[in-house]
């Protein structure tokens, strides 16, 4: 009889990350709930992968919070379910789902949505988002997050999938704001506007991408400090870090992708300086997707972000407020 | 059609012309920009198969499978947003794709690796405990009537290939060199799981057969007694195999 063994947990596909649902008092900076275990703390976490779950168990790291996509843990059990029961029981939970299509021209995955249900109530996540894109159209799964027209039929199409979303879940939802490479004739909204609006008319947070702040302002030749300005910044319950490669497009100009197969760009520290400064400390991921380093590398650069919100001084905002 | 049908179509197929209706804030080509789109698509899609087909990938080389791989993606595109079930028509795919025709062992090889990804993730059940086993086998009568439910998780496949050895020689702690392995070598694959941990072991074929009459509800003096006269069946190997690797997660009657 012959026995082989594997020599790890199998690889999983994670593609975008994120995620963090908020109770609707976090929204208002003013009123926000103390760290009692329902939300989020203001400290960083790191995404849970595979490769790093025994490392996790076994060291116990000190990290502000795990964030797992969701999608990959929509299966009966085995490693995915035994590592998670464990890691949390230890630390908090972000769920980020990358598969709900919120954007979508058709109607929602009701039974997609239900295994979301089901996931948050095993897991109690502190925090549940998604994305602004569309992933799905007529039963087919194109695993990425695909943009759309930001006009008046959309907008209230995707108000309604939000509405759907946190009706389904029962808890407040993060939408997180998109990295895109191109843009449509038939936009009559801007994009600030248009995230502006269905923050405002549903009642979620904003999971504020700074990476994707940067990545599409340099791609459609915005500038990311007067974009950021234009958001709900209010609303913001989670702040996502990661890493871009950069291309040039048939002008030469910068074409940047969001990867998240690296280390934060310099760009993005700095625009992330601007963001504590101007909101304040807030949980915080760093999102390392593709080409996942070793642990020790996620922990150091979450260490960064947190340097960068303990030197956060109230006054500081005041000053530039005012 | 509308701008998701248009994008779906796009996005797919690289011969169709990119979208209309597609700006630029500089004046760039608006399709190098909408490449970007169709580029993660399809690697990420072809990365999904990767995943779950690691070893298919190793035998075939890098650059065979991401060709193969495209057109997979192409043809059978994922209908789910669990890309952990996506690939499931890829063995037969393969089976039908002239290329990897001479490969006649490679779809059994993906079968093996779907079976592998299913035990991997399958649901979590508790064995029959080692004093139920002792108390069944110190009563011979009733251990002939006894009928099992067995682990969510087993996952058995016969195969014409040596699909084991094959699957083994390409795993980081290979004891074989694949140049060492006759693939026209037929062997029977049980996926199983320790714990978490997924194993493949390669089984004789009437030992095989004695678990599939017990998975299909014969009861054990039944399964055990047609396989008796065939010289490899091994019983108490079958047994020592069931409780070892806590296979039996339910006995009837109880």
């Amino acid at each position: 009889m012959n026995q082989h063994q594997p020599a790890g947990p199998a690889r999983v596909r994670t593609k975008h990350i994120g995620a963090h649902p908020v109770a609707s008092s976090l929204l208002d900076p003013a009123n926000a709930l103390p760290s009692d275990g329902n939300a989020l703390p203001d400290r960083v976490g790191v995404g849970l992968k595979p490769e790093h779950f025994q490392a996790i168990v076994a060291t116990k790291p000190t990290v502000g919070f795990f964030e797992i996509h969701a999608e990959n843990y929509l299966v009966p059990g085995g490693a995915f379910h035994y590592f998670l029961t464990q890691i949390r029981t230890q630390y908090p939970l972000s769920i980020h789902g990358v598969g709900l299509s919120i954007g979508g021209e058709g109607p929602l995955d009701r039974l997609h949505l239900q295994a979301l249900r089901r996931l948050l109530d095993r897991y109690e996540p502190q925090s549940f988002s998604e994305h602004l894109a569309w992933s799905s159209h007529n039963d087919i799964f194109l695993n990425d997050l695909l943009p759309m027209p930001y006009d008046q039929p959309t907008l209230d199409r995707v108000c309604r999938h939000v509405d759907e979303v946190q009706e389904v879940l029962g808890r407040p939802m993060l939408l997180e704001n998109p990295a895109t490479y191109i843009e449509f004739a038939e936009s009559t909204l801007n994009e600030t506007a248009f995230i502006g609006e269905i923050v405002r008319r549903t009642g979620c947070g904003l999971l504020l991408d700074v990476n994707n702040v940067y990545v599409s302002c340099s791609n459609h030749g915005r500038d990311p400090v007067r974009y950021l300005s234009e958001l709900p910044l209010s609303a913001v319950g989670e702040i996502h870090l990661a890493g871009f490669h950069r291309e040039t497009d048939s002008l030469g100009a910068p074409l940047l992708i969001d990867s998240h197969d690296s280390r934060v760009d310099d760009a993005v520290w700095s625009l992330f300086d601007h963001t504590v400064a101007a909101i304040g400390p807030k949980p915080v991921l760093i999102e390392w997707d593709n080409d996942v380093p070793p642990l020790a590398t996620l922990l150091a650069e979450a260490q960064r972000a947190e340097g960068i919100m303990r030197g956060y001084r109230p006054d500081q905002v005041v000053g530039r407020q005012s | 059609m509308t701008m998701p049908d248009l994008w779906m179509q796009t996005l797919l197929d690289p011969d169709q012309p990119y979208p209309p209706g597609l700006t630029t804030w500089n004046g760039s080509d608006p399709a190098q920009r909408f490449a970007v789109y169709r580029n993660n698509v399809m690697v990420s899609l072809i990365d999904a198969l990767a995943d779950t087909f690691p070893v298919v990938e190793q035998q075939v080389g890098r650059d065979f499978f991401r060709a193969m791989g495209q057109v997979f993606v192409q043809a059978h595109p994922p209908r789910s947003p669990l890309l952990v079930d996506y690939g499931q028509a890829f063995p037969t795919f393969i089976e039908g794709f002239p290329p990897a025709a001479e490969l006649t062992y490679l779809p059994d090889l993906a079968r093996l690796e779907l079976a592998y990804v299913a035990a991997f993730h399958a649901a979590d059940a508790e064995p029959v405990g080692a004093s139920a086993w002792q108390t069944l086998l110190a009563r011979h009568d009733d251990l002939t009537t006894t009928r099992f439910r067995f682990q969510p998780s087993l996952q058995v496949l016969r195969s014409e290939y040596a699909i084991v050895s094959l699957w083994a020689a390409h795993q980081a702690d290979a004891d074989r060199a694949l140049d060492s392995i006759d693939p026209d070598a037929p062997e029977n694959a049980w996926v199983i799981r320790r714990d978490w941990r997924v194993v493949i072991l390669n089984m004789p074929d009437s030992d095989t057969d004695f678990l599939a009459a017990l998975q299909s509800g014969q009861s054990f003096g039944t399964a055990a007694d047609a396989q008796n006269k065939h010289p490899d069946f091994d019983l108490s190997r079958c047994l020592s195999v069931f409780v070892a690797e806590k296979l039996v997660v339910g006995v009837l009657p109880d």
